[in-house]
């Protein structure tokens, strides 16, 4: 469970979240949605206390992450916007890495390692250095290392950027996965058609303010609209910065 | 203690992995001294020898007109070249280091008793010439002054009459305080080698995580950032320690490819002298990993922190240029200053003199507050919130 209560952030002048307010539940898929520059990286940076918000609080599973960052990390699994492995370690050596930083006994990092390959479809690269690795290889190693702690909520920044259909589909398959065995998933994304086959409910960012907090019915009845892409364009007030 | 060693063993072994840090920390820091300091002695060692035995050939103008004198240069194996044309232009064109010129009425004035002249041509400027030009130029003093005092005995007079006052040289040097004037500049060579050794883990370990867009992911972790520097500063203190110390053994074999006892001085860089600096080191070891870090924090990528570590590079020489150029009597509080200290203690064990206690703790005293107050700096800087961001 993650609520997020009034957030603020600014960059000098620029005002990049200004007001955020939203909660994401256990067992649902939560998207965050919105045009390039609209405040997503910079609302989940401070939710995974990389950033500290200049007002407002964020909630994870009631651990406030500028009181306790060190609990409100425990508790998330992360794949940042910033998806760097190091290349000369091998997909299990980053996944351990990870699993170490955690403090987890290496006979569970094991098993553990072992399921979420398993899960992600990498057995075939777990070995192999990642220097090389495709962008959606890079994707699973990144997703694999962030999980390997078992958290209850998982952010993930732009979790389909720059992958093929396959992995897309893959990845929405693992997501789904996620929220069927109660975690709490809040994904970003500029893409309407990936927040309307996934999601349970939409939260709406646009100028650093939260615009919509809905289900994709409810978006629909509230705009009076037929689809989910014209929903947006109004509720927006432009479609520049969105992708179909 | 969990994280620090997470931190430190995948450090180790990632950095293990990559060739281009090995080679540095294993090969070029290590060695580089070591060659260095080996071609540069040897290029020493070969000019003072020039200073004495070895034949001389040096051309003389107007040979015939001083036959004594070409016999005194003979004996102590200078020897006379043919005449040349143009003296000037051949000291200026270095095709000869000295010309002697005897005057055309050398012998007529010889006879009458007169002073005579004899010219020596040659290039101050030129410092590899020095060495000749000196043995010419003693030889042929002493031969005046040795001819003088037999005109004067000649006349029923004591030589003492001419020259009231002697000097006499009582020089205090040993051979391995002798040694240790030559050696000044060798205290660079063990920085450089701490430098070196851990530089290119440094960046690596900051702005290159940085560039590749990891140190975002690793700070999600719940460890708390200084212990991950702490993690990456061991890993970096471990690497400049290897380079040291492969590099302390490595000038250890240093005196048998320098011929020092043909000039008379003693070279020990034995196990002992090897340990005492590598104990002085330690302070600096810290220190520069701290510091080395610091700067890569600011860089945005590895080329940009290349850079400044290129500039922060120069810092060290100072303290050794500055000794070998600039007699400076050693003050206490100078053993405090790091990179100073360390440089004055270790020349002074290459004088043979050792260390007292309290220069040993002055030394390690002031370097470890140094590397303190540098690895809080940077523990600082980690602190921030703009270091993560790669974009």
């Amino acid at each position: 469970m993650i609520e997020v209560k009034d957030l603020h952030k600014s960059f000098g002048e620029v005002r990049a979240v200004n007001g955020v307010s939203f909660a994401a539940r256990d067992g649902e898929i939560t998207g965050l949605l919105g045009p390039n520059g609209a405040g997503k990286t910079t609302t989940l940076r401070m939710l995974y206390t990389l950033m500290t918000p200049d007002a407002g609080q964020v909630l994870v599973d009631g651990h406030d992450a500028t009181a306790d960052p060190s609990a409100v990390r425990r508790r998330l699994g992360v794949l940042p916007d910033a998806r760097g492995l190091y290349k000369r370690l091998t997909a299990s050596e980053n996944i351990d890495y990870f699993g170490r930083l955690h403090g987890m006994p290496e006979a569970l990092l094991r098993d553990r390692r072992e399921a979420l390959i398993d899960a992600l479809e990498m057995r075939d690269i777990a070995t192999r250095r990642t220097e090389g690795f495709s962008q959606g290889q890079r994707v699973k190693t990144a997703i694999a290392r962030a999980l390997v702690h078992d958290p209850r909520n998982v952010l993930l920044d732009e979790p389909t950027n720059g992958l093929d259909v396959m992995a897309t589909r893959a990845m929405r398959h693992f997501m789904r996965q996620l929220r069927d065995e109660g975690r709490c998933v809040l994904f970003s994304s500029h893409i309407m058609q990936e927040v309307a086959a996934l999601c349970d409910r939409i939260v709406v960012i646009a100028h650093g303010r939260v615009v919509a907090d809905e289900t994709p019915d409810a978006l629909l009845a509230q705009t009076g609209e037929p689809t989910l892409e014209d929903a947006f364009v109004k509720i927006i007030g432009t479609d520049e910065g969105l992708a179909a | 203690m969990k994280a620090f060693s997470a931190v430190y063993w995948k450090e180790v072994r990632e950095n293990l992995r990559d060739r281009r840090t090995l080679i540095n920390a294993l090969i070029t820091g290590p060695l580089l001294g070591p060659v260095m300091f080996i071609m540069l002695m040897n290029v020493m060692v070969n000019r003072e020898l020039a200073k004495t035995d070895r034949p001389l050939s040096v051309p003389v103008i107007g040979a015939e007109l001083a036959p004594n004198l070409i016999a005194a240069m003979k004996s102590a194996s200078i020897d006379p070249a043919p005449a040349i044309d143009d003296p000037e232009i051949a000291v200026r064109e270095q095709r000869t280091d000295v010309v002697v010129r005897i005057s055309p009425d050398y012998a007529k004035a010889w006879v009458k008793g007169q002073a005579v002249q004899v010219e020596l041509i040659f290039d101050s400027s030129r410092r590899d010439a020095s060495a000749p030009v000196a043995r010419v130029r003693s030889l042929v003093e002493g031969y005046g002054r040795r001819e003088g005092a037999m005109r004067l005995i000649a006349r029923g007079l004591s030589p003492t009459t001419a020259w009231p006052v002697q000097v006499a040289y009582r020089d205090q040097a040993t051979s391995q305080s002798r040694s240790a004037l030559m050696f000044s500049f060798l205290p660079y060579f063990f920085v450089l080698t701490v430098f070196l050794g851990g530089m290119y883990l440094a960046i690596d370990l900051t702005a290159g995580e940085r560039e590749r867009q990891s140190l975002e992911p690793l700070f999600v972790n719940p460890v708390p950032r200084w212990q991950i520097l702490a993690g990456k500063l061991g890993a970096i203190c471990t690497s400049s320690l290897v380079s040291l110390l492969l590099s302390m053994a490595a000038f250890a074999t240093a005196p048998w490819f320098i011929p020092t006892e043909k000039i008379g001085i003693a070279l020990d860089l034995g196990w002992r002298f090897a340990s005492q600096v590598v104990l002085l080191m330690l302070p600096l070891i810290v220190l520069l990993a701290a510091l080395q870090s610091l700067v890569s924090a600011f860089a945005k990528s590895y080329r940009e922190a290349q850079t400044y570590l290129s500039i922060l590079m120069i810092v060290p020489v100072l303290p050794s240029a500055l000794l070998s150029v600039v007699a400076i009597r050693a003050e206490p509080w100078m053993y405090a200053v790091p990179l100073l200290g360390q440089n004055l203690g270790i020349v002074q064990l290459l004088r043979g003199d050792g260390m007292a206690g309290w220069q040993i703790g002055l030394c390690l005293g002031g370097g470890l507050v140094a590397a303190v107050v540098a690895v809080w700096g940077t523990a600082l800087m980690y602190r921030s919130e703009r270091l993560a961001i790669s974009g």
